[in-house]
């Protein structure tokens, strides 16, 4: 760039005291959860003013405290992560499943009725999904599935479905056609061509959309809370973090459990950052 | 010979085919898990519907009623409802993509360690809600929070504030909305690094020959960024204010889990959910909702129409 195009000295401290002030704001608060939740309970009530914990000082119990069994003196958060993991889990399997091949015809193939799919898809996806909560609460619970994790199971998935497809067509769209082509000139099949062909040039966004797709299951609470409030040995880890906070549960082991739960996002985001940042460069078109 | 009829089909007609086989499935599970969800919240929204009713409920004994939505037009929760989401909706909506569009233009020039500032960036994005709502709750807690003990440490507050349940004090002979501004602020923490990702990504295709060109003929850097930069950044941002303003006008979540409802931060998602569990009547609950999503669809036409008239200026 050019030196008229250097920034002027107000405009420099302005923009440093901005991202200071950014960065401060959004790591602050995280830091620290993490180390009050390192300090005894008695001594984050005394001094609140004291976040950092001394050498001598720091105590892991809260940990074990929370994710201990409660028939062990714990909290059960161990076992609310194990029911949310599963649901997680299930849901983007169950949801990445359906749509793929949905969300690449939308994107590819030409056929009727592919803008009319293509409209459904983006109204579908900013249509608020809280307006349809209680017509599932009733058709689930017609089904005699309100009080199971494979209730919750189908709501996520449906609650995920618009946003995967979603994802995914604009992925497929982003891909460059003409090595499909080529594979279907060569004679391939479409599945042979999707599974051989697409699927591993879109992995990327596969991947993308798939860790999307946990996270919003990660982190549901509305529906956990609809369905089994009244169920503890069925709490995911977010309904029953949220329920610890009514009975009297120390602080600590309150913030403790909320570091832990999320370590598995940290770890997704850890295993998968490969194919957040490979993307589409490595396409074969070049 | 199995395929002897499907290599008579032309190409066409063969994608075609491939592409009904293909979007059926995803179709016909849009229809179950969306469509028929909404034709039935239409029903319960103008019947007389119960939780007790849910096992005996068929087509023969519904009960036609359109007291329902009336009562909810009637009364004051509702209006009180849609103004405190409104409220929270527009302030989310302009304070997220206002620091996010902040932030992205301020670290457009690069300097040592700008990646990891990046990533630090999200970490209130990535984190989950519970947690995030956990550590709020926490800092802000009027026995041992850190704000109230930096506050009566530093600043000669008198006494502790409950952030979280204060629906209005007087600052200076104003009232302010105190938990309202909290649930505000926590959900622009929370969003704005989706803003900044997003005006980031597309800053870095605005291309620089025409910065260049600006320059040489002497633009100033205020011209650059009004003229050049700004403009082309409307498209994202429009984008962004309304996927942000549709989310947070439905958001329970985040606001559930801070205050519950209390110091008058009762949004329409939370309304739905008590007039379902706590009053367990279905009618009502499905009125509020479809108010809920007629408004939004007036405020998005309303949208819609501004964005096209001003592109036509």
């Amino acid at each position: 760039m050019s030196s008229a195009m250097r920034p002027s000295r107000p405009v420099n401290v302005l923009r440093w005291t901005l991202i200071t002030v950014a960065l401060v704001c959004a790591v602050g608060p995280v830091l620290y959860g993490v180390l009050l939740s390192l300090r005894p309970y008695s001594a984050v009530l005394l001094e609140p003013l004291d976040v950092v914990p001394g050498l001598s000082e720091i105590d892991l119990s809260s940990y074990v405290t929370a994710m201990k069994d409660e028939s062990a003196g714990g909290f059960g958060l161990g076992r609310f992560v194990v029911n949310s993991l599963g649901v997680a889990l299930a849901t983007v399997v169950v949801s990445i499943v359906a749509c793929i091949f949905g969300a690449y015809a939308v994107a590819r193939l030409r056929y009727r009725g592919r803008r009319f799919t293509s409209g459904i898809i983006l109204a579908v996806y900013l249509f608020p999904g809280i307006v349809l909560a209680v017509p599932k609460f009733v058709i689930l619970s017609r089904l005699g599935l309100t009080r199971s994790l494979v209730g919750l199971l189908v709501i996520y998935v449906a609650a995920t479905v618009p946003v995967a497809l979603y994802m995914m067509r604009n992925y497929f769209l982003a891909l460059p056609e003409s090595v499909e082509e080529a594979a279907l000139l060569d004679g391939c099949s479409l599945p042979t061509m999707l599974r051989k062909v697409v699927l591993p040039i879109a992995l990327p966004g596969v991947v993308a959309t798939a860790i999307y797709v946990f996270m919003i299951a990660w982190n549901e609470y509305f529906y956990a809370l609809l369905f089994l409030v009244q169920d503890r040995s069925r709490w995911t880890a977010p309904l029953g973090l949220a329920q610890l906070t009514d009975f009297q549960v120390p602080v600590t082991v309150l913030l403790a459990g909320s570091i832990a739960v999320t370590v598995p996002v940290i770890v997704i985001f850890f295993l998968a950052q490969r194919y957040i940042v490979t993307g589409l460069t490595s396409g074969a078109d070049k | 010979m199995r395929s002897s009829r499907w290599e008579r089909l032309s190409r066409s007609q063969r994608e075609n085919l491939n592409g009904q086989l293909l979007t059926g499935p995803t179709l016909l599970l849009l229809a179950l898990v969306v469509l028929l969800p909404f034709v039935l919240v239409v029903i319960f929204g103008f019947s007389d519907t119960r939780l007790i009713d849910i096992p005996r409920l068929s087509p023969s004994t519904i009960e036609w009623t359109f007291e329902n939505i009336a009562d909810a037009w009637r009364s004051d929760a509702f209006w009180g409802a849609l103004w405190t989401t409104v409220i929270y909706a527009t302030l989310t909506t302009l304070g997220s993509i206002g620091v996010g569009m902040a932030l992205a233009l301020a670290m457009r020039r690069p300097f040592r360690g700008r990646g990891i500032v990046r990533a630090l960036l999200l970490v209130p994005y990535v984190l989950p809600v519970i947690a995030a709502a956990m550590i709020w709750r926490t800092m802000l807690n009027p026995q041992y929070g850190i704000v109230n003990a930096i506050g009566m440490e530093y600043l000669g507050w008198q006494s502790p504030i409950g952030f979280l349940s204060t629906t209005s004090t007087d600052v200076a002979g104003l009232p302010v909305p105190v938990s309202l501004l909290v649930v505000v602020a926590f959900e622009i923490w929370k969003s704005f690094p989706l803003a900044f990702l997003f005006v980031t990504a597309r800053l870095q295709n605005v291309p620089g020959g025409i910065e260049e060109a600006a320059a040489l003929d002497g633009a100033s850097r205020w011209q650059n960024l009004r003229h050049i930069i700004l403009p082309q950044l409307r498209g994202v941002v429009l984008l962004l204010m309304l996927l942000r303003f549709i989310w947070s006008f439905q958001n329970f979540n985040d606001v559930y889990l801070l205050t519950e409802g209390a110091g008058g931060t009762q949004v329409m998602a939370i309304k739905v959910y008590t007039e379902l569990v706590t009053r367990s009547d279905i009618g009502s609950a499905a009125a509020y909702g479809l108010l809920m999503s007629l408004i939004l669809c007036v405020l998005l036409a309303g949208y819609v129409l501004l964005s096209r008239r001003k592109e036509t200026l």
